[in-house]
């Protein structure tokens, strides 16, 4: 305000003009700010969201292909031409509420297990990879791995022949194959007792969903659930000794049995044998008199 | 009479080309939107398959495929490459919004435009006129936000929340919980913020308006000398900034090309206009 009187009233429509600047910056500055705060606020929610329901149940089994569940997340764009190429309409979007990540392709094995096409609809319909395109046998798939979670309700286990699960498996007798064991319950019998293996097992579901259980016994877990993994520093001794053709640690040393004279015992020769010349296969002389001496004669000793 | 014209803007325009002259682009865009949902409906619906998928991705009879870049950048964004298929899709989709206009997008195909337009008509009838004001330049941190996340937490985040793509696939493939979003949009345009949802917060058509900021294909105040203040043009437009410039810039040595990439060539304006103002024209006819 120090000009002259003149030129008194630009100067005063100038001051109020930056008035106005002034103003409208700050204005500016503060929308500014208040936007940014309001997206990030608005950020670090749907963020956090996002990272919570990447963990959705274990029964929500992705289709074949499926990149595990961090990059699928960022792959799958949601669109549902998985879900409308699968022939056998096992495949559905999870809608808002559900506690799958919205929108994302899931089956559930006890209602609609996969039917493991040959050429993968599924996959090759995906345009975005999130079912990889690199998937060209269906048996390599790793939906998820079986597992023969409930060992005291599983019938086989009681000794009953069922095996339904193996004999649904399309991987039948390498992703689940029959194992017999003794039946301690009656001493006589054989249970058949189904074991997965995950070298071969896809995570179809088959198993789950035929299992004639109540609840099944046998179910598809995801991988990282299901799968153990040994130290990578392991060495078992029978493999090594397999690969070097020696046994790398001491030597075994043979076992020395406390037998009776010219009775020798060999595992895998049939366990106990005895002397060639003793032909009534006894140990034992066929005179009961000859025990008696033979105490007598250590008694004497 | 004033009062008469402003809750029914049109009025004239009814009076003076018919009925159907005052509706015409109206009626072309609600048969466009419905069309479109119910191509993609016959299939799972009556099992006559024309397009499978959704609006993220689509493939037409088999062969056709579409995908939407703005869906297709987030997943970018977070480091993963679509296979060719979705190229494609994604080079088809980018180079019709780049010559229509992209935020044709939301006034001709999305079905939340069907929502805000129904709250933006019901606030009229009502008369609301409280609304409750914030930039309208917050779409575009929105975007930014939606872009950006995906990197930090590598997963399509704002596709958990999308109204857009959430309307569009409930319909096709279930709505769940859905509708309580839709409806939330709805009285959120009534009573909130007039225009609040597709004018100022929506990301997908902040970054459809992008795509769309030199498209040939243009509504043009051709004829704005005949232009006689009845205001209607600019109660019936979801994005009324984007008319003064072409409409009320003579004096200013600006065009009466409406060159704004948030114009959405709904064509109410031409609608509503008895004076015959506005019509559909190209940037390169002078």
């Amino acid at each position: 305000m120090s000009n002259t009187q003149g030129r008194g009233d630009t100067a005063q429509t100038g001051t109020s003009l930056k008035k106005r600047a002034t103003l409208n910056r700050r204005k500016f500055l503060g929308d500014t700010l208040k936007s940014a705060c309001g997206a990030g606020l608005l950020g670090l929610g749907m963020g956090t969201y996002s990272r919570q329901v990447e963990s959705h149940p274990a029964w929500v089994i992705r289709p074949p292909g499926a990149l595990p569940e961090p990059e699928f997340s960022g792959a799958c764009i949601r669109c549902g031409l998985c879900v409308r190429d699968c022939p056998y309409d096992m495949l559905r979007l999870a809608e808002l509420g559900e506690s799958v990540a919205m929108g994302t392709p899931y089956f559930v094995a006890r209602d609609k297990p996969c039917e493991m096409c040959e050429d993968i609809p599924c996959a090759a319909a995906c345009p975005t990879n999130a079912l990889s395109h690199e998937l060209d046998n269906i048996d390599d798939a790793r939906m998820g791995l079986a597992v023969l979670i409930d060992q005291e309700e599983c019938i086989a286990f009681q000794g009953l022949r069922c095996e339904v699960c193996f004999n649904v498996c399309p991987v039948q007798g390498d992703a689940i194959s029959i194992e017999m064991q003794h039946n301690r319950r009656s001493g006589k019998h054989a249970n058949f007792i189904p074991v997965v293996h995950s070298n071969a097992c896809t995570g179809c579901g088959k198993c789950e969903k035929a299992c004639i259980l109540e609840e099944a016994a046998i179910k598809v877990l995801p991988m990282e659930l299901a799968k153990g993994l040994v130290g990578e520093h392991y060495r078992f001794g029978w493999q090594q000794k397999k690969v070097a053709g020696k046994s790398l640690v001491t030597p075994d040393v043979e076992h020395q049995y406390n037998l009776p004279e010219g009775v020798t015992y060999d595992y895998n020769k049939g366990g106990l044998s005895l002397p060639p010349e003793s032909s009534d296969a006894s140990p034992y002389s066929s005179n009961p008199l000859d025990s008696l001496k033979k105490l007598q004669n250590q008694e004497s000793k | 009479m004033m009062v008469e014209q402003k809750f029914q803007p049109g009025a004239q325009a009814i009076a003076k080309k018919g009925w159907f002259g005052a509706y015409k682009w109206l009626i072309f865009r609600r048969i466009s939107q419905l069309g479109i949902l119910a191509l993609f409906l016959t299939g799972p619906v009556l099992g006559i398959w024309i397009v499978k998928g959704n609006m993220a991705s689509s493939l037409t009879l088999d062969i056709l495929p579409l995908s939407d870049p703005y869906v297709m950048l987030q997943g970018l964004m977070s480091g993963n490459v679509p296979v060719t298929s979705g190229l494609i899709g994604v080079a088809i989709v980018l180079v019709f919004y780049l010559l229509v206009g992209g935020r044709v997008y939301c006034s001709w195909i999305c079905p939340v435009n069907i929502v805000t337009d129904a709250a933006g008509w019901v606030r009229r009838k009502l008369g609301l006129k409280v609304s409750s004001h914030f930039a309208r330049s917050t779409r575009y941190w929105l975007l930014a936000l939606t872009l950006i996340l995906p990197p930090i937490t590598g997963a399509i985040v704002w596709e958990l929340f999308n109204p857009v793509s959430l309307m569009f696939r409930g319909i096709i493939f279930g709505m769940g919980w859905a509708w309580m979003v839709i409806v939330a949009i709805f009285l959120f345009d009534i009573f909130i913020s007039q225009r609040g949802w597709c004018g100022h917060l929506c990301p997908v058509g902040a970054f459809y308006s992008l795509l769309g900021t030199k498209s040939p294909l243009r509504v043009s105040a051709s004829r704005r000398e005949q232009c006689d203040d009845c205001n209607d043009c600019f109660v019936v437009c979801p994005e009324p900034k984007v008319i003064t410039p072409a409409l009320k810039g003579a004096d200013k040595g600006i065009g009466p090309l409406i060159d704004d990439g948030n114009c959405t060539n709904c064509g109410r304006c031409i609608d509503v206009c008895d004076e015959e103002v506005f019509n559909f024209t190209n940037r390169f006819k002078s």
